[in-house]
């Protein structure tokens, strides 16, 4: 039984790892808006237009 | 029969209806020029897919104009820009128009329209841009000129400036959670043998995990606890005991005693319910703290006044920040630009708003070397003044000078909680030394578990939850309709007034440029002549319509006379202009609706050419106040002269409660009066000049019809499309504060229930850690379902 002196080290460090990860995140400013991403996803890089599409012009 | 058929056209860009002239490029029709050079712009950088993902994204472009000359200035460069090196400036702006993912895809393409323009990420919910730029290639005033062509034109003002600085950071809010969480759900996963029994071989791995326990509870005791031992020994030094003061002490308790069994190996200890109880507080205090990152509820005139103003110097303009402005300085004021300082006007026709500042509806005419006081807003041709008194100094900025922006006002009125919770410190205190005492001469052991037990069960976690937890809920119903608060103190402080004052101008009527409608089809010459007669009058009404007809070259009239009381006789090219009331052009006849409207007929050459209507358009839902009349005193309170008096009665009764021409300062004063007269006062306005009225009152609220323009500093921002419900918000905050009552209620009789157990001396680890989370978890459930419940009964969801 003395493995679980070793597994609960484990989980422990595992947890301290998954904090410290949280941490980091915090402190780098990826949860400092948490909103524009959701749109920003769904916008295309380059909309690829068709040829023929009258409401447009291609520069 | 003919009909015409109507199609019925909008701009491509803004979206607004097309009814005049159409500008016309590429199949698609624009409202104005203003529209069309967006998408000239953007269809030359190839960015048109702006258009594909909202129809009509873009802001009407009707107006614009293009000033930042002052952005050329080293030294209000300084105060804008985030960081800046000898290649690479980074700035963060505020872009109040963002609204919709074309706005985001749009500014986020910015360096495809000037490529110098590396970097640029949108905030949508803080409406903020991040933009970093080659300040070698281009200049900052450039690259806001580069917004403000397409549209996206920056808001810039010092105080928002200032505030970005001491910007407050909730970071250390989140990441306590986080350590309280993480140790939390540690020493529950090491508990759990504990509660379901070890067998005597397992003996050992009892005192590991116990020990593993006092080791978890250090940080959150060290760290994310940390405040609340702060917080009750200042309380404590000042003579205060509030919530926080039971609290330390049940943390500390938890801690030592936990220590305290781990160490003799005399039982299991409560290190979960310790980090449990720290972990569930935080979470109170984080939903409690809800931020409205567009709005800000601190602005001055700071956030009104331009940040720089032209100065002449030598006859050359020269842009100066506003806090360099010094006295004797000639400044140059365009038209719709704000004085920024009481001056001496030196050339040029004043026509001055003051309707922000002293809530005078009408704009008022100046004559060279009168004072002018600031914060007015010109309207007309270019004026030349000399500055007789700095920024900080003038006839307007001086309230804020005024004690009641000086004094902390953090706690108006103590909340329920804070009273409470004082009484039920001294009741704890007794019960725990009644125990203690109690036991002491039989069993000392005994004793010492009964006192501590006390104070762990009676730990006032739920109590400490309900008010933020049900708060939060209200807070989120408001928001919904429109109407935001500074923070959840304020939905107590609503409950709790008895006393209504309202503004008038912007408050209970709308916006003074929807009121004037003209009923008759006039063509250009006809306004020409019309324009031309009231160019001559000083006349308000006058006033309001060469504001409404818009910029007409005037014609000297050959004849002109002014009629008091009636109107404006004149004779221009040969035409006869009458101009004025039913009595001057129907010569007496009787006007069947008088009273609704003030009409302003026309009559050219013995034609008559229909009217001019102002429509004083009080706020849908004014009529509520017979209904508020009953619960609560109402008053008025305007700046403005009582010209209105008698379409106000209507709503306002006693013609005691109406107070007219009244200075902000004035303003201030009778809040205070009413205040001292014991009324709790609820004050609401809109404008500069409410800003020492809604600082004095007991609630203030800002009331505006677009919550990114300029309000006054306050406690609540009420959205103007709102306002018909504002009898219901405080029937609901009433309701609230009964929420908080009923489930402290609900806490007490679990602490009653813990106490029964405690007082004995045999409360078990497992006893106390289910407790504690069943009594939070029955708070959190009962006030949100019933916020709910009662938000929907006043049919505010």
């Amino acid at each position: 039984m003395n493995i679980i002196f070793f597994l609960i080290g484990c989980s422990v460090l595992l947890a301290l790892i998954f904090l410290g990860a949280f941490f980091w995140a915090q402190n780098s400013g990826q949860n400092d808006d948490l909103y524009t991403p959701s749109v920003r996803i769904l916008l295309d890089d380059e909309l690829t237009e068709p040829k023929n599409d009258p409401d447009h012009i291609n520069s | 029969m003919q009909t015409d058929t109507i199609t019925i056209a909008f701009c491509y860009h803004c979206g607004n209806d097309l009814v005049e002239a159409v500008h016309r490029l590429d199949e698609h029709s624009f409202c104005c020029s203003g529209c069309k050079s967006v998408y000239q712009i953007l269809s030359k950088s190839g960015l048109c897919n702006y258009y594909r993902y909202n129809d009509h994204p873009g802001a009407n472009r009707a107006r614009v104009d293009k000033r930042y000359a002052y952005l050329d200035e080293p030294a209000i460069i300084k105060d804008l820009i985030d960081f800046q090196d000898d290649q690479v400036t980074t700035i963060t702006f505020y872009v109040p128009y963002i609204h919709c993912s074309s706005c985001i895809w749009l500014l986020e393409q910015i360096n495809k329209i000037d490529p110098a323009i590396y970097y640029s990420r949108v905030d949508f919910l803080k409406k903020r841009v991040q933009i970093r730029f080659d300040n070698r290639e281009i200049s900052l005033r450039k690259v806001v000129e580069t917004m403000a062509d397409i549209g996206y034109e920056p808001l810039i003002s010092l105080q928002d400036v200032v505030k970005k600085q001491a910007g407050v950071n909730s970071n250390g809010l989140v990441k306590k959670i986080a350590v309280a969480g993480f140790c939390f759900g540690n020493v529950m996963l090491l508990s759990f043998p504990e509660y379901f029994g070890l067998s005597g071989s397992m003996q050992n791995f009892q005192y590991f995990f116990g020990w593993l326990n006092v080791l978890f509870a250090i940080p959150v005791l060290l760290y994310s606890g940390r405040e609340y031992f702060t917080s009750a020994w200042n309380n404590l030094r000042n003579g205060v005991l509030n919530i926080d003061f039971p609290l330390a002490l049940g943390i500390a308790v938890l801690f030592l005693r936990t220590v305290f069994e781990v160490s003799t190996h005399s039982g299991a200890g409560f290190a979960d319910t310790l980090c449990g109880l720290v972990f569930f507080l935080l979470v109170g205090k984080f939903v409690q703290q809800k931020t409205y990152h567009h709005l800000s509820f601190e602005r001055d005139y700071r956030s009104f006044f331009p940040v720089a103003v032209h100065t002449l110097v030598n006859g050359l303009e020269k842009p100066v920040p506003l806090s360099e402005l010094k006295t004797g300085d000639r400044i140059l004021i365009r038209n719709s630009e704000i004085i920024p300082a009481d001056a001496i006007l030196l050339k040029g026709k004043a026509c001055i708003d003051f309707s922000f500042v002293t809530g005078e509806a009408l704009p008022v005419a100046r004559v060279l070397g009168e004072i002018v006081y600031a914060g007015g807003r010109q309207m007309g041709e270019a004026l030349e003044l000399e500055v007789i008194k700095p920024v900080s100094q003038s006839y307007l900025t001086q309230l804020w000078n005024n004690e009641a922006f000086t004094r902390k006002q953090d706690n108006r009125m103590g909340t329920f909680n804070q009273k409470v919770s004082k009484y039920f410190t001294y009741v704890l205190l007794l019960i725990a030394f009644a125990s203690l005492i109690w036991w002491l001469p039989t069993n000392v052991n005994r004793a010492i578990a009964a006192f501590t037990a006390v104070l762990i069960v009676a730990c006032p976690c739920a109590l400490a939850l309900s008010t933020p937890f049900t708060m939060s809920a209200a807070l989120s119903v408001f928001d919904k309709n429109a109407f935001y608060l500074k923070n959840t103190a304020v939905v107590e402080q609503m409950a709790r007034i008895d006393t209504i004052v309202f503004d008038k101008t912007g408050t209970i009527t709308s916006p003074a440029d929807q009121h004037v409608i003209l009923y008759s089809k006039l063509d250009d010459a006809s306004k020409q002549l019309i324009y031309s007669a009231c160019n001559n009058s000083t006349h308000p009404l006058s006033r309001q319509i060469c504001q409404f007809l818009g910029n007409i070259a005037p014609i000297e009239p050959s004849e002109y006379t002014e009629i008091a009381g009636q109107g404006i006789s004149a004779r221009i090219n040969g035409h006869i202009v009458l101009i004025g009331n039913h009595k001057l052009i129907f010569h007496g006849q009787v006007d069947q609706d008088a009273g609704l409207f003030t009409k302003v007929h026309l009559k050219i050459d013995e034609y008559y050419a229909g009217y001019f209507s102002f429509k004083n358009q009080f706020r849908k839902g004014l009529d509520q106040l017979s209904e508020l009349r009953k619960r609560y005193d109402i008053y008025l309170l305007s700046g403005d002269k009582d010209h209105e008096l008698e379409l106000l009665t209507r709503f306002f009764p006693d013609q005691n409660s109406m107070y007219f021409g009244r200075s902000p300062q004035e303003k201030l004063d009778l809040i205070r009066s009413l205040q001292a007269e014991g009324k709790i006062v609820m004050m609401i306005g809109d404008g500069l000049n409410d800003s020492g009225a809604l600082k004095q009152s007991d609630l203030g609220i800002a009331i505006t019809d677009n919550v990114n323009n300029f309000s006054p500093g306050s406690d609540a921002i009420l959205d103007g499309s709102a306002f018909d419900k504002l009898s219901l918000f405080l029937r609901f905050s009433k309701d609230t504060v009964k929420i908080i009552h009923a489930s402290f209620l609900i806490s007490l009789c679990y602490n009653l229930f813990g106490l029964s157990f405690a007082v004995t001396g045999r409360l078990s680890p497992l006893m106390a850690a289910v407790l504690m989370p069943a009594s939070t978890a029955t708070i959190i459930a009962f006030t949100s379902i019933a916020a709910h419940i009662a938000a929907k009964k006043r049919r505010l969801l």
